[in-house]
């Protein structure tokens, strides 16, 4: 039912079938990992590594909204790449909807990609700039095996559906196209093979506040019309806060806190999501910061620190930080929906300010 | 009163900037008016094509000559700017006036060092040798709290980080002590956690070495943290100026009170949020009257006539507008009591 919602005579290709049930995830991630080798000396050999992304797992639920922020180099583009299968897994499973890609009875990556979209940051350089926008759009369906006419007719309602006449944009080239329009392009290209969910990596931040704002509305109208899931990965915590329903917060390449967008905004437990929260600008001279939240700049992810990555900018650190790497868990035996990778948070871990460890009976 | 009020350190009185091809004349500034005093902090908010970068950069002449038309008059310090031959203004580059840029990669040159090049800078202007110059480097490099200055010193701009290189940029621009530092969005390509370093930390300098900054942005929290005043431009021409208090939280021009409510913060989630209508206007050909007109929603038969005259909203805060009494109306009261 609500799966062609999209209106009148629209030929569009069927939006793939809930396989799960809703209950099952959209799409369970588990001990993803990707090292990009440096290379050098002599015989080019590997002579250290940048841990991107390292042992992320976590889920997105159905038609949820799970937003990820995080500092440059986080490792939170990496991990939309991995998802996407355009960067290879160095380790890690992708389950989609209860079916494992990539392996013998699982997911092909053709059928992820009917199924898992991505919108990139850099509205211009995502387009080809060599054909006319429709032709971008209507791609995709030629390419699984819609008629040349048809794709064209579903290219030219997309792009009416993103607000671009298309009599009047169809034909134009990706330059003559401001970066709100080549963004709408972008989404609408996405959507062109009613995909299931969809990857926005940054989708919004190169854009005006004014285009910003259209922008957003707009993916909220779309992904209650085409029955969307979105990743909306950002730095900008203002507008995650706005569109996410849960939050993934990533620092070196790891997640350190993952949960509700209300209890994490209201009470972070990681000491780096609070800081981030900290830094966010209000529009009010009174509010004001005057002392930095966080001092200096991440740590380089080639060589990062031992135990606990975030020690070396927290305020809280000790030896047990330096030591032990705090695992991704409920904190204080709270339920499981706010997990927390710090060892403040955790009994029993030996940080002064975590509790006692519980007494087993 | 007015003649004890003190001489402002800059003056802009009608500026126009157009660029001229063999395809069209592009009004990028027309008609920008404003004065910054000695040590006072003035943001120019706008989005992209508003004319705010074009403006600045006119400062420092800037633009190809030959295909750039300036028109008006702008004064800093006693350096009649359009007035001045390009070996004078070369002298003026720098000394009086300097600027950090977005993007320090590619501000800086990549083949010196950070230390050479603030050296050089000092040299050019101030003479003195090479081992006194590079002495002020360090001395500047502590200023702008580089972490091991002297490692720094040596160290090529892709050896920094976002954050160290902006700092070195800022330190460069800081070498011969002006008395007016242009920032053109210096802060939007770093962090968040590091941005706010980098604005108290200009915040701190400004004050520390009395300088008047002219700071452009498209972030109002970002002018919020910063400035003493505030100036909007849209489409080439300055349509709300003010403090930044009065500016940000009493809006008189509906093009402000639109970016106010369009800046996503804090809003309920399952609410829509107040977005602009519209794209701004083409610059090749400005429609007459107030060239917000098009997307404004308080816009009436008037506004399509002519520009709009400039009218008082308050004490030294004015605004582009026929109908300021219907903005204020629709500002939302501040939760701040």
């Amino acid at each position: 039912m609500n799966t062609e919602a999209q209106g009148a005579a629209a030929p569009m290709l069927d939006q793939p079938a809930d396989r799960g049930g809703r209950a099952q995830p959209m799409l369970i991630a588990q001990g993803l990992k990707r090292y990009f080798p440096i290379r050098g000396g002599l015989l080019n050999r590997r002579v250290a590594e940048v841990k991107a992304v390292d042992d992320v797992s976590f889920t997105v639920l159905k038609g949820e909204t799970l937003g990820v922020v995080g500092e440059s180099g986080c490792g939170k583009s990496t991990l939309a790449r991995l998802l996407m299968h355009l960067l290879v897994m160095d380790a890690g499973s992708l389950i989609f909807d209860g079916d494992p890609v990539g392996t013998e009875q699982g997911l092909s990556l053709r059928d992820l990609r009917r199924n898992l979209q991505m919108v990139f940051q850099d509205s211009y350089s995502s387009l080809n700039p060599r054909l006319p926008i429709e032709e971008s759009i209507a791609y995709s369906p030629r390419v699984h095996g819609m008629e040349r006419g048809q794709a064209k007719r579903i290219a030219r309602e997309l792009l009416q559906r993103v607000g671009l006449r298309p009599e009047y944009f169809g034909g134009r080239y990706p330059h003559e196209l401001s970066g709100g329009q080549k963004q709408r392009v972008n989404i609408a290209r996405a959507l062109a093979l009613n995909p299931r969910m969809l990857i926005l990596d940054e989708a919004v931040s190169a854009l005006d506040k004014s285009v910003e704002a259209q922008v957003l509305n707009l993916l909220g109208e779309l992904k209650r019309e085409f029955n969307l899931t979105y990743m909306f990965i950002s730095h900008d915590l203002h507008v995650v806060q706005y569109i996410s329903d849960r939050v993934m917060v990533m620092y070196l390449g790891q997640v350190v806190e993952f949960g509700p967008v209300d209890t994490i905004y209201a009470q972070p437990r990681h000491p780096y999501t609070a800081a981030l929260l900290e830094c966010r600008l209000v529009v009010d001279p009174a509010g004001r910061i005057d002392t930095p939240p966080l001092v200096g700049d991440p740590p380089n992810p080639i060589n990062p620190p031992s135990g606990c990555r975030f020690r070396t900018r927290c305020p809280h650190a000790e030896t047990v930080c330096e030591r032990t790497v705090p695992a991704l868990g409920a904190w204080n035996g709270n339920t499981a929906a706010h997990l927390v990778a710090c060892h403040m948070a955790h009994p029993g871990s030996g940080h002064s300010r975590a509790a006692p460890a519980p007494v087993v009976h | 009163m007015g003649a004890m009020a003190p001489r402002p350190l800059v003056e802009v009185r009608d500026l126009q900037v157009s660029f001229v091809s063999r395809e069209a004349t592009v009004s990028a500034v027309n008609g920008v008016s404003f004065t910054v005093m000695p040590g006072e902090v003035l943001c120019i908010i706008g989005e992209s094509g508003s004319g705010k970068t074009v403006t600045m950069r006119s400062l420092l002449r800037l633009h190809p000559p030959r295909r750039t038309v300036i028109r008006g008059h702008m004064r800093v310090g006693d350096h009649d700017i359009l007035a001045l031959s390009e070996r004078a203004m070369n002298q003026v580059r720098g000394a009086v006036i300097s600027m950090v840029f977005q993007e320090p990669m590619t501000a800086l040159d990549p083949v010196y060092t950070i230390g050479d090049q603030i050296a050089e800078t000092v040299i050019r202007h101030e003479g003195g040798s090479r081992r006194a110059a590079m002495a002020r480097a360090l001395e500047l490099l502590n200023l702008v709290k580089v972490p091991s200055p002297e490692r720094r010193l040596r160290a090529y701009p892709h050896e920094l980080s976002g954050g160290l290189r902006q700092r070195a940029m800022i330190a460069l621009a800081l070498s011969c002590r002006p008395s007016l530092l242009l920032a053109d969005e210096p802060t939007t390509a770093l962090d968040a956690t590091v941005q706010i370093q980098v604005l108290i930390m200009l915040r701190r300098l400004q004050e520390e070495f009395g300088m008047g900054v002219i700071f452009v942005t498209h972030d109002l929290g970002v002018a919020a943290q910063i400035a003493d005043k505030v100036a909007v431009m849209y489409a080439g021409r300055i349509i709300e100026y003010g403090s930044v208090a009065d500016v940000l939280l009493r809006p008189a021009h509906p093009y402000t009170l639109g970016l106010l409510s369009s800046t996503v913060h804090g809003q309920t989630r399952d609410a829509e949020i107040e977005a602009i209508p519209g794209s701004p206007p083409d610059l090749r050909a400005l429609p007459p009257g107030c060239s917000f007109a098009p997307r404004c929603r308080f816009a009436v038969p008037p506004c399509t006539a002519a520009f709009p005259p400039t009218a008082l909203a308050g004490l030294d805060h004015a605004a582009s507008c026929l109908q300021i009494e219907a903005v204020r109306g629709a500002v939302p009261a501040h939760a701040d009591a």
